[in-house]
């Protein structure tokens, strides 16, 4: 590409950019999942996810002291507002930074921090940057304490509290086990039938082969929907009803074609010597397909063993059909889809922490084994 | 935990049956039923030899006929009774169903999704596969950009709430609406009409990743000498694209497109979770939920206008794997 250097050089950067932009864009909404699932809950709702290693200005309220000091006419009352237990619960380290204060709820943020204000009355307040404060009053305080309440600066706070509260109280400990539960057999038991299936249909003669492929071929795309009622009804009949059950015999016939497809067409692609030759020295078919066939079509079986987990993993219709619809066999996706996104729909740090444990083991086998899913995909999925 | 025991215990019987199926129906075969010895060797070896295919592709079968090939059947049987499943009614789910404005808005937007989604994978597809094809950090960016396919569809509309949400705070567009000085913040999930895009948006974000895959390797298999050819001709790198790359991988591009088809008709999690087919956003295979447990009559007729939809691509697939085969 000499001849048009003139030009490669500026296309090049152009290049650059436009990946860069585009990885970008593409990353930014998981990066964005990621921060919130570590953010504190009342920085989540103060400041955007990208804005997480500044300091937040979070709005608390406390209480004055009740001991008072007469001062001449006057009953003053001194002390720290970050003392205040109530105070301490949003400000558990005490050392922020006042901004402003207030002494009522529609308004908290009345008054510049170290500024006098004049409550009426005779009574006046003065929250000071540190926190510490003056309250003056013609009375006597009574046994509660004057209300404050104050903006401070809150420093960016990271903690795990919000994956805590999901894996143990909110039940998706138990929906992770139980998408674990559903997905492990779903993946493993398909693998054996197709690939016996698929060694027939490539390397076997028989009348109607060609035929049986393209049903194979055609059975790709019939959408799921159409098992839906038909299936959950024979279930029914033959007493499986919905459970584990059902949905491992669902997931195992629904990722059929997938695999049988797959597989015959990595099977039908290995040399022809080394099977006809294992045929000449007297193997039986059994024995080619246990000693040469199954252990050369490795890389395909992994590439499909990697579809079926992520798509069992990933799959919210089935679960939601195949699976009673009780507490105690909910998986991750319908958890997070029916249960948390309803009751929960404004408690972001738990939605993206839920939404970050169902993702993970996905990604982790995605970044692992992205060589064979790669392969897989080339070898003609039409999933 | 009794279920993950249970599991265990599936994984066993699962496995162990498979392969004692195929071990012992094997044996049967070749030593009871036609055994390759005495007067009728050569003949029974023969007979075997016919049987055996049929016992490896057994099982498949059986629980390809039973899930797959049995359903369509008995859904269409099905869509032909009323929620009561003796009161048979013929076409009246049908013909109700395309009275019905929801599903006519369904239906609609359906046909939106499967022409806007597939084009935008497969062209975003491209471009990236093009643009990362000659660089250093491209088998870096790529894999960023397939990333998404990992994720479950409920898993990324939870990370694309993070985008839309209805607060400047948590919202990324409402954030970057906020800074340009725009007034209150929008919900973009209940703009009408537009907000079908911005579900798309998240499928397209997904699907990329696969077309990208299959369309990389499709460009690293052009022939070298067509694009010297091309270029001692003074082909522009505009031109380069798209008279002599493009047209070369075609078939691959139509392939990706149709899969992604595929996907698309498939898809109801999207809609069920960011809107709940709500504010106009219905698609087919979410109206299908609403009727799910509810009225079975209407859900299976809907799986079947589905079937019907998909039809054609299933038809184009099956011949152009019977091409292939010959």
């Amino acid at each position: 590409m000499d001849n048009i250097a003139g030009q490669k050089s500026s296309l090049t950067w152009a290049t650059h950019i436009s990946v860069f932009i585009l990885v970008m864009l593409w990353l930014i909404p998981t990066v964005g999942l990621l921060v919130s699932s570590f953010r504190d809950r009342d920085q989540i709702s103060a400041s955007g996810w990208w804005e997480a290693p500044f300091a937040v200005e979070l709005t608390a309220r406390g209480r004055a002291a009740t001991e008072a000091t007469p001062d001449g006419d006057l009953y003053v009352v001194t002390g720290n507002i970050f003392d205040d237990e109530e105070a301490q619960s949003y400000f558990p380290k005490g050392s922020d930074d006042v901004v402003a204060f207030g002494t009522s709820g529609r308004n908290p943020t009345e008054h510049p921090a170290g500024q006098t204000a004049d409550l009426g009355d005779g009574q006046s307040l003065v929250v000071n940057a540190d926190g510490s404060y003056e309250f003056r009053t013609p009375e006597k305080p009574g046994s509660r304490g004057q209300r404050i309440y104050f903006a401070a600066e809150s420093p960016p706070k990271f903690t795990l509290a919000n994956y805590n509260q999901v894996l143990n109280s909110d039940g998706m400990g138990r929906a992770f086990l139980n998408t674990f539960t559903v997905t492990i057999p779903s993946t493993i038991i398909p693998i054996l039938i197709a690939a016996f299936a698929a060694y027939a249909l490539a390397w076997m003669d028989f009348p109607g082969r060609g035929l049986l492929i393209a049903l194979v071929v055609g059975l790709l795309v019939v959408p799921l929907q159409l098992a839906l009622v038909p299936m959950l009804g024979l279930h029914n009949r033959i007493g499986i009803g919905q459970s584990f059950m059902g949905i491992w015999m669902a997931h195992t016939a629904f990722g059929m074609p997938l695999a049988v497809y797959l597989l015959r067409n990595y099977m039908a692609g290995l040399p022809r010597d080394i099977i006809e030759s294992a045929k000449v020295d007297g193997a039986t078919d059994f024995e080619l397909f246990l000693k040469i066939i199954l252990p050369l079509s490795l890389p395909a079986l992994a590439a499909f063993s990697i579809f079926q987990f992520l798509w069992t993993w990933n799959d919210l219709l089935v679960a939601k059909v195949f699976l009673p619809s009780d507490d105690a066999s909910k998986v991750m996706t319908v958890k997070i889809a029916d249960d948390l996104l309803g009751s929960r729909g404004g408690d972001w740090g738990i939605l993206a922490t839920a939404a970050f444990v169902s993702i993970a083991v996905p990604l982790v086998v995605f970044f692992s084994m992205q060589r064979f899913l790669v392969r897989g995909l080339l070898a003609g999925s039409v999933k | 935990m009794p279920v993950i025991l249970q599991g265990l215990l599936t994984i066993l019987i699962g496995v162990g049956g498979c392969i004692g199926y195929f071990f012992l129906s094997n044996m049967v075969l070749d030593k009871v039923i036609f055994p390759a010895r005495g007067e009728n060797a050569g003949r029974n070896i023969n007979r075997a030899n016919a049987v055996r295919p049929w016992l490896f592709l057994f099982p498949a079968l059986f629980l390809l006929s039973l899930y797959l090939v049995y359903p369509v059947i008995g859904s269409f049987l099905r869509s032909l009774y009323g929620r009561n499943p003796d009161e048979f009614v013929g076409l009246g789910n049908y013909i109700s169903l395309f009275g019905s404005d929801d599903f006519q808005q369904a239906f609609f937007n359906n046909i939106l999704w499967a022409i806007f989604v597939p084009a935008a994978s497969t062209f975003m597809g491209l471009l990236v596969a093009q643009l990362t094809d000659k660089l250093s950090w491209g088998n870096f960016a790529k894999s960023m950009i397939f990333m998404p396919m990992a994720i479950s569809f409920v898993g990324a509309s939870l990370i694309w709430k993070f985008v839309y949400a209805n607060d400047a705070d948590i919202g990324l567009i409402n954030a970057v609406r906020a800074a340009m000085g725009f007034g209150d913040p929008v919900d973009v999930v209940q703009i009408p009409f537009w907000n079908n895009f911005f579900l798309m948006v998240i499928l397209i974000w997904i699907q990329t990743g696969f077309a990208m895959v299959i369309l990389s390797a499709a460009l690293r298999g052009i022939p070298e000498e067509t694009i010297e050819a091309a270029i001692l001709d003074g082909a522009n790198p505009w031109q380069l694209f798209f008279k002599i790359k493009v047209p070369q991988i075609m078939p691959t591009i139509i392939v990706v497109w149709t899969t992604i088809t595929i996907t698309v008709l498939k898809v109801f999690d999207i809609v069920y979770t960011m809107t709940g087919g709500n504010f106009g956003t219905e698609i087919l295979p979410s109206y299908m939920m609403d009727f799910m447990f509810r009225d079975d009559g209407r859900a299976t007729a809907i799986a079947l206008v589905i079937m019907i939809v998909v039809f054609p691509v299933m038809y184009s697939n099956i011949r152009q794997a019977r091409k292939e085969m010959r």
